[in-house]
């Protein structure tokens, strides 16, 4: 693998992060000396290792439908920043076009 | 200072020596004292605590005894802030499953622990409400992430407290604080109502003064949970059924990989204590081979960095948390609700968790992480075909310096070596304080069992304690 470089203000961008440009500056130093390091996975040969995405095996863990009591809608909503009759108030989703 | 294990208390609650009301007020008097000075709690409400004291069951097994419980353990109607300025208004709607099984076992939630943001973190700095000072080194970190947990319960501030461990959050913050520090194996414990980190690396556990007291709370905690799909349905059974008894013919395994020169002395030197008590006690102990053992920082970095963002993307500022003003659109709100609400390792971990993630980069980053895990995961099965339980230290060093201390992310990662195999592997682990000259900063080690053998793994950390004694 070339020496990683990673594109902290578009990677932020995917993530939905509004970063200043003092840590776009910060983050790109600490994660490429982090992605240098964690290169060296590279010298493990793993082409027979299938991936363990989970520490247990587990199997379809499902339980009886039965109904019972819910959070209400006064509970579920009291957290929000912003709630109107019940619901949860968001800006306006659908912008205009430019 | 609020001295006395879980046992101990109970028996001077059950005798009538004190009633839960008067144990209540007893620790709140001594947080009101010392956690100006040490920021173990972030936030409390006596009135609830008295409320539960005042109809405390006695005849139940924690019938009047407070526990603390970290700050990212849903508390029903009680902030639940995970230490976060996201959270900063957060109270979470329903109780965690750990917090109904301490309830129904008669035990008082008491108070909220702080912690590194969102569980990230090794030295509690990473609080947006404040730096946790450590009670058995003042001036020195705690440990992390369960900073606020360690420091209660080392501070006398708490009887016993819950904390949650993705890479060593429970036993590394023991280990700093000289207490005990159990993460019991992935899956023992529902992790319904913890704020997830790292989903496949997550687990509650106890922090305690002794090594009975884990296991007594181990005893409550454990057990499958139909809330969490991953909570393990094997049998639980009395954990406190090894304490006590002899370990004579026992296989305790020492990693050669662990002995390493890198290691401070005062870690060689308890290292070295240990091995000579078990030994002492009729152990045998056999040097054993974790041919990954380097590799464990790396995958483990990249797969929490990955759950992590994942996870974190519900914090978007539309059902709860901080919302930040005057954006212009969605695209926006969720931005800058985000850049304002979460502290800079957060981001940190979230940018690398996206990057590992993303189209081009996810089979070289986070595939490859995921196989090495289970390398690491098969070192352990060959080794736990030789010996029955592992011992290694906890952390390179005893607690740094809270002030002073420069260290870059890496740095600061690399100090997770030995604790992180545990978490890769699904494991139980328990940090084990070990006695120190007087002045000195606390060092533990740590002992890892089978999954599900945390039986055993009591056993030979009691039987480690006693010799100690």
């Amino acid at each position: 693998m070339e020496q990683p470089h990673i594109d902290v203000a578009y990677i932020a961008r995917l993530a939905k992060l509004d970063l200043t440009a003092d840590e776009t500056e910060r983050f790109s130093a600490d994660l490429n000396q982090v992605l240098a390091y964690v290169a060296q996975l590279e010298q493990w040969d793993t082409s027979d290792v299938p991936p363990m995405y989970h520490p247990l095996p587990v199997f379809d863990a499902v339980r009886e439908d039965i109904p019972g009591a819910s959070l209400s809608n006064e509970a579920a909503i009291a957290n929000a920043p912003s709630a109107e009759e019940g619901q949860f108030r968001v800006p306006k989703v659908v912008e205009s076009a430019h | 200072m609020l001295n006395g294990s879980i046992t101990y208390w109970r028996q001077q609650l059950t005798s009538g020596a004190i009633t839960p009301t008067e144990l209540v007020e007893e620790l709140s008097r001594s947080m009101e004292e010392h956690n100006p000075a040490i920021n173990a709690y972030i936030s409390w409400d006596k009135e609830a605590a008295l409320a539960a004291a005042a109809s405390a069951d006695l005849s139940l097994p924690l019938g009047g005894i407070p526990i603390a419980v970290k700050d990212n353990i849903c508390i029903n109607g009680a902030p639940t802030r995970c230490a976060s300025r996201i959270l900063n208004n957060f109270r979470a709607p329903y109780d965690a499953t750990a917090v109904c099984r301490l309830r129904a076992a008669g035990a008082i939630p008491f108070g909220r622990a702080n912690m590194d943001e969102f569980a990230m973190g090794s030295f509690g700095k990473n609080s947006a409400y404040g730096t946790t000072d450590n009670p058995a080194a003042p001036g020195h970190a705690p440990g992390g992430s369960s900073s606020g947990s360690a420091a209660a319960v080392a501070g006398g501030m708490a009887i016993a407290a819950l904390g949650s461990d993705t890479g060593g959050s429970i036993r590394q913050p023991a280990s700093h604080c000289g207490i005990v520090g159990l993460k019991p194996t992935y899956g023992r414990i529902s992790r319904y109502g913890l704020v997830a980190f790292a989903s496949s690396l997550d687990q509650i556990g106890p922090l305690t003064q002794n090594v009975e007291d884990a296991a007594l709370l181990l005893n409550i905690l454990s057990g499958h949970d139909e809330k969490d799909s991953t909570s393990s349905v094997v049998a639980t059974e009395d954990f406190t059924a090894g304490l006590g008894k002899s370990i004579k013919g026992m296989r305790i395994g020492l990693p050669k990989e662990y002995l390493s020169d890198g290691n401070d002395p005062a870690v060689t030197a308890a290292l070295n204590s240990a091995v000579q008590k078990l030994t002492e006690q009729g152990a045998e102990i056999i040097e054993i081979s974790l041919p990954h053992a380097e590799a464990v920082v790396a995958a483990y970095y990249i797969i929490a960095c990955a759950e992590a963002s994942s996870n974190l993307s519900r914090f978007d500022g539309i059902r709860y948390g901080h919302r930040a003003e005057g954006t212009n659109g969605l695209d926006e709100l969720y931005s800058r609700s985000r850049a304002e609400g979460f502290g800079p390792e957060v981001k940190r971990r979230i940018i690398l968790g996206t990057y590992v993630l993303s189209s081009g980069f996810y089979d070289a980053y986070y595939a490859k992480a995921q196989k090495v895990r289970a390398l690491v995961a098969q070192d352990f099965a060959g080794a736990f075909e030789k010996v029955d339980i592992i011992l290694g230290p906890v952390a390179p060093t005893p607690a740094p310096a809270l002030e002073g201390t420069d260290m870059t992310p890496l740095q600061i990662y690399l100090a997770d070596i030995y604790t992180i195999p545990a978490n890769l592997a699904g494991l139980p682990g328990i940090s084990v304080p070990c006695p120190q000259p007087a002045g000195a900063r606390p060092v533990g080690v740590q002992l890892l069992g089978r999954h599900f053998a945390e039986t055993d793994l009591l056993r030979v950390a009691s039987a480690l304690e006693q010799a100690q004694a």
